[in-house]
């Protein structure tokens, strides 16, 4: 099944390579050779926006390095043409990857500011473009430019050059979505915080993306540059190329790696309709209208809907997958987490130093000492606002340390981003479930084991997290989506995510917070289980009943630094753990 | 790179304060904008669609002999209606902020498309007796219609700011713009409010379509050339503040013509756009 589809896709292109030879009149090339546009410009624009969710404006821009570098090359260079191809593409990935350097270390720019941002963009280049000698103002012409004759006529070539970058695309766009890097997307565009923690190296993605999105829009635009043989700047860098490619991607749907070559095909095809019986305005208004139905009664797009009312009959395909096989005995996955072999239970496994975390001015961690000692259930106190969460968020690495080390296994991990903390083997639960909403349950804890866990073959990650699902009792909600869950399941879920890396030290927030007392009961029933697996547990709580029965050894903290540290029912005795609970007696 | 040409004083007083009236412009069209995604949650791109279809109607009214001044009678209600009735329609189908661009430039299309069948693609000036007017002031030339740009967006900035600041209407949006759940538990008819922002925004977006009326041709085209800039000043102004976009407006607006009379006209996007994309990246957190 993983295999198919490259290879439809192969033989679609090869099929559609004929066509050419049926003898069509010239005008129907063109056409063709616009959709297989479109299809490169839109899938091109869905690879970083729809998978991650970062809306590019920016795609004229791209679209445009594209052209003006075949142009450029053509015009003044004498270049021959398919020569001109790879450059446009790389000018324009070396564009997209500075960009999104910059852009993507920025942490508030996301939605719609990154649209705005990209948007601006490419006013400012094509304002240097312009008032450069690569346009000069006139545009330039490239009629004295011979086209390469690939196929038999003119117009044929331009398909087919066309067709051959629009299969590339498609084949990349699918390679993509079903692969460990696609997976990652997806985590960013639902929980990018949430996906950072699991381990997917958010920026590196991102930019990686944006990196083949632009090189593909780049060779678009090299083609297109001898299409038009007559290229100006007021036609390339407009807010037309982005907002076309938003609306067929939106149209055909932006989670489906064909879901823009349809809505490319679709709206190509109704404003060539409208053009042709001469009618470009009501084509204009038509467009409009689609675009609002669209977004009004099928806000996921065309092929999801299709897809959706495809599923309602049959049996979930995907279903049978996750269920017929593998699923090995827990014991076998469950025994040894790494690591563990070698070194004794009590001996240090996380060492705290000094940490300090200030926002702006408020302290929330004055400088706190914690040990973890291996295979230990060690108890994080404290009343609300005493550095709990920020701790656990620190140590995560989802906030920066202002200072003090963070000793992991040997290793220093303060300042590290916090993939690579998860990926040492650190991973953590949300007070506030922050589950992939568009994934399904089981592809939820799949993403911990990909990435966390270094599993390279999704399929493999799959097999693994069916087995955190009947760890953790959730495996009958394998196909669920997150929303269908109650918030018992939602928890359950968080603590399947977090020990599908199979981490050595497992930092659960509040998990039982919201719970009744007898999911209470499973939930202890289940902490205790994971650590008899083999990790170590720091357990952020306000149930006491669960504090007393679960922990080894518990430590308060109080306005960010360490009050008292011992065990449980030690602790919770001494006057000033009880101060920093109920106040001051007044007597 | 064309070479920098120093202008004489007059030639950059005469620039600085047409940039003023442009950057009022920016400012009047980037108000209702400003408040819509503000205050409302709602990227309005329709809005230009709305300034062009008023400035049309002007030219159809003033074409027919009717000051175009008094066209803001008829014009004003109008879109305080239509904006309403796209926010009704919006809130309905509970659009994301995303998709509220979308959804808009689709509406944006239809109205291009309305306009173009109508009154031709063809640029249209609106001939009146404030076309040419205009009087001098020292050495600097002082046109009427840029002045009444000027001045009702000025009034209507500061309008808007005391409203918002100092009325219970201005409170409750502001509320409601904070939590909408809970500024309705406090017994605030969000709804209601919501429609009648909606509304003035689009009746602020119908005064700077008859001010762009007043002082520029008119192509169904060219609503999209406003869109770049007039975001730009919505952002580096902050968004839903009254004065903000003014402010901003007028920054870009005199920066732009500073450009144009020291470089050359073709450079003045680079201005107002590098300054978009500093504010962007410097200071992400305060657009939000």
């Amino acid at each position: 099944m993983i295999k198919r589809t490259p290879l439809v896709i192969l033989g679609a292109g090869v099929l559609l390579a004929f066509v050419p030879r049926l003898g069509l009149p010239a005008f129907y090339d063109s056409l063709l050779y616009l959709m297989l546009h479109w299809i490169v410009l839109a899938t091109s624009w869905n690879i970083l926006s729809g998978y991650t969710g970062y809306f590019s404006f920016g795609h004229g821009a791209f679209f445009g390095a594209g052209i003006y570098t075949t142009t450029t090359l053509l015009a003044r260079y004498e270049w021959p043409f398919l020569w001109t191809l790879p450059v446009a593409a790389l000018v324009a990935a070396l564009l997209g990857a500075a960009l999104g350097a910059v852009v993507f270390r920025v942490k508030g720019v996301r939605g719609e500011l990154f649209a705005l941002l990209t948007l601006a963009v490419t006013f400012v280049i094509g304002t240097i473009v312009v008032n450069t000698p690569l346009d000069g103002g006139q545009g330039v012409s490239l009629s004295a430019v011979p086209v390469p004759a690939v196929g038999p006529t003119q117009s044929s070539t331009f398909y087919l050059l066309a067709l051959a970058a629009a299969t590339l695309t498609m084949l990349i766009a699918h390679a993509i979505v079903v692969s460990k890097f696609g997976a990652g997307l997806f985590a960013i565009h639902d929980d990018e915080d949430a996906a950072e923690v699991m381990g997917v190296p958010t920026y590196r993605y991102k930019l990686t993306a944006l990196a083949i999105s632009c090189a593909l829009a780049g060779v678009a635009g090299g083609i297109h540059a001898l299409f038009l043989s007559y290229v100006t700047v007021g036609d390339v860098f407009t807010i037309t190329v982005p907002l076309t490619v938003v609306l067929m991607s939106v149209l055909g749907g932006t989670r489906h790696w064909a879901g823009p070559a349809v809505g490319a095909i679709a709206i190509t095809g109704l404003l060539y309709s409208f053009t042709a019986a001469d009618h470009a305005v009501a084509g204009k208004a038509m467009t409009g209208v689609i675009l609002i139905a669209a977004i009004l009664f099928m806000p996921d797009g065309i092929l999801l809907r299709v897809q959706r009312l495809f599923r309602r009959g049959a049996v979930p395909a995907d279903a049978a997958i996750a269920r017929t096989p593998l699923a090995p005995p827990i014991a076998g996955i469950a025994a040894p987490a790494r690591g563990l072999s070698g070194a004794a239970h009590g001996a240090e496994l996380l060492r705290v130093r000094g940490l300090h975390k200030a926002f702006r001015g408020v302290r929330a961690l004055a400088g706190v000492d914690v040990d973890v000692r291996r295979g230990e259930i060690l108890g994080l106190l404290g009343p609300n606002g005493s550095g709990k969460s920020t701790f656990i968020n620190v140590v995560s690495g989802h906030y920066l340390p202002t200072a003090g080390e963070i000793v992991f296994e040997g290793k220093d991990l303060a300042g590290h981003a916090a993939h690579r903390i998860a990926g040492a083997g650190i991973s953590r639960t949300y007070q506030i479930p922050r589950p992939f909403g568009h994934m399904t349950v089981l592809d939820n804890v799949a993403l911990a084991t990909l990435f966390g866990g270094a599993v390279r073959d999704p399929d493999a990650a799959r097999r693994e997290a069916m087995s955190w699902l009947e760890f953790t009792g959730l495996e009958a909600k394998a196909n669920a989506r997150p929303e269908d869950l109650n918030l018992h399941q939602r928890k359950f879920l968080e603590l399947a995510r977090a020990l599908a890396s199979r981490p050595r030290l497992v930092l659960l927030d509040e998990v039982l917070c919201g719970l009744t007392p007898s999911e209470i009961d499973d939930a202890v029933a289940l902490i205790r289980r994971i650590r008899d697996q083999g990790s170590t547990i720091v357990f952020v709580e306000h149930v006491m009943r669960a504090v007393m029965a679960l922990t080894d050894r518990v430590v308060v903290f109080n306005h960010g630094e360490l009050l008292a540290e011992g065990t449980a029912t030690d602790v919770m005795q001494r006057p000033e753990v009880m101060t920093a609970y109920l106040g001051k007696a007044h007597a | 790179m064309p070479g920098f040409t120093l202008p004489s004083a007059s030639l950059l007083a005469q620039s600085i304060l047409s940039g003023i009236f442009v950057g009022a412009l920016y400012g009047l069209l980037g108000l209702g904008l400003s408040l819509s995604w503000g205050l409302l949650k709602l990227i309005n791109l329709a809005h230009f669609a709305f300034a062009f279809l008023a400035a049309y109607l002007c030219y159809q009214m003033a074409s027919m002999g009717v000051d175009p001044l008094l066209t803001l009678v008829v014009i004003v209600p109008a879109f305080f209606v239509a904006g309403a009735a796209l926010h009704w329609v919006m809130a309905r189908f509970s659009v994301t902020p995303f998709n509220s661009l979308l959804l808009t430039f689709g509406l944006m299309g239809i109205v291009e498309a309305v306009i173009q069948a109508v009154w031709t693609a063809d640029f249209k000036k609106l001939e009146s007796a404030y076309s040419s007017a205009k009087f001098k002031v020292g050495f600097l030339y002082v046109p009427i219609p840029e002045l009444i740009t000027l001045l009702l967006s000025v009034g209507l900035s500061i309008a808007i700011w005391a409203v918002l600041r100092y009325t219970d209407l201005g409170r409750a949006l502001r509320a409601a713009a904070e939590d909408p759940a809970i500024a309705s538990a406090f017994g605030i008819n969000e709804k209601k409010n919501a429609l009648v922002l909606a509304g003035t925004c689009s009746a602020l977006a119908s005064v700077a379509g008859v001010c762009l009326a007043l002082s520029f041709s008119l192509a169904p085209s060219q609503m999209y050339a406003w869109i770049g800039v007039v975001f730009a000043a919505v952002m580096l102004g902050g968004l839903g503040r009254a004065l903000a976009p003014l402010l901003a407006g007028t920054l870009i607006g005199v920066s732009e013509a500073v450009t144009m009379a020291v470089t050359a006209p073709s450079w003045a996007p680079i201005v107002s756009f590098t300054l978009l994309i500093l504010v962007l990246v410097l200071r992400p957190g305060r657009a939000t």
